[in-house]
């Protein structure tokens, strides 16, 4: 489609602190674009649950974000190392976060399963040694 | 209520003020953003004994309008700065996290959820 409107960020793996930023600024722009507020919150609960997956998991990456009148749909791609088991990493309270990043207040085994929660459509690529992409699609109703 | 109750029940401090009218309807406590991030609540208050700024970006992809720090935490510079722009505020109570949750959750405010 033509008319979707594309951001593009990329986030750093070295600044946990940063983390979340692409997700506030994509839900800055939809709030501008007028989009309702249940969708917003899908959207930007899930891209931010990834992104700090991306920082703590896989030493950052970009997210692409195509935003269309019906639906968001957001990429993000890593060049970590992979997911050994995808189901597995699935399971709520799966975890592979150093302690760490448990005192920092992620690392519950909660993301995935939220990001699923969260969007109408999840996929994930992903190959061991090379990285992983994260696909996720939000269906916006129409307030 | 509204975030200036949570401040008077909880005898808190102020230390970034957004819209003290604001009206809360839920609260959240806890150390780990996932768990907060797994239940959406509307209009909810987060309180919790972390501090760092992913506290203050869970509270913004939530829509929450004011965080706690119990225990009497102090945010630091970034963190207040960050909640700043996205006009949250900010409030330090002495309390520690059963206490402080008990005393909002005795005068009205609820979990959201059954469980
Ligand atoms: N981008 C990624 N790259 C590599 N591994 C990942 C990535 N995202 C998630 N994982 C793996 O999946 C597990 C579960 O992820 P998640 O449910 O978000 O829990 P948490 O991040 O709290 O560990 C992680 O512990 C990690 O082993
Ligand atoms: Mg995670």
């Amino acid at each position: 489609m033509s008319n979707a409107i594309h951001l593009h960020y990329d986030v750093s793996g070295e600044d946990f602190t940063r983390a979340g930023e692409a997700s506030g600024a994509v839900k800055k722009t939809l709030k501008k674009l007028g989009y309702n507020s249940d969708a917003i919150r899908r959207v930007a609960i899930a891209m931010y649950e990834a992104e700090i997956n991306m920082v703590i998991h896989a030493d950052g990456g970009f997210v692409d974000i195509d935003i269309y009148p019906d639906r968001v749909e957001v990429l993000l791609s890593d060049h970590g190392p992979g997911i050994p088991d995808v189901e597995k990493a699935m399971q709520e309270g799966f975890s592979t976060a150093p302690d760490n990043v448990r005192t920092l207040g992620f690392g519950a085994g909660m993301g995935l399963p939220n990001i699923k929660k969260y969007t109408d459509d999840m996929r994930i690529e992903t190959t061991i040694g090379v990285g992983t992409n994260l696909y996720l699609t939000v269906i916006v109703n129409q307030p | 209520m509204i975030v200036k109750d949570v401040l008077d029940i909880l005898e808190g401090e102020i230390i970034c003020e957004g819209d003290l009218d604001q009206e809360i309807k839920t609260a959240c406590g806890s150390d780990m953003m996932s768990d907060v991030l797994a239940f959406v609540k509307d209009q909810s208050v987060l309180l919790t004994g972390l501090v760092n700024p992913q506290v203050v970006r869970t509270a913004e992809m939530m829509d929450m309008a004011c965080i706690v720090f119990v225990r009497g935490k102090m945010p630091d510079e970034s963190i207040i700065k960050l909640a700043e722009t996205r006009g949250i505020t900010l409030i330090k109570t002495r309390f520690r996290m059963f206490t402080a949750c008990g005393l909002l959750y005795t005068n009205g405010l609820s979990g959201g959820t059954k469980v």
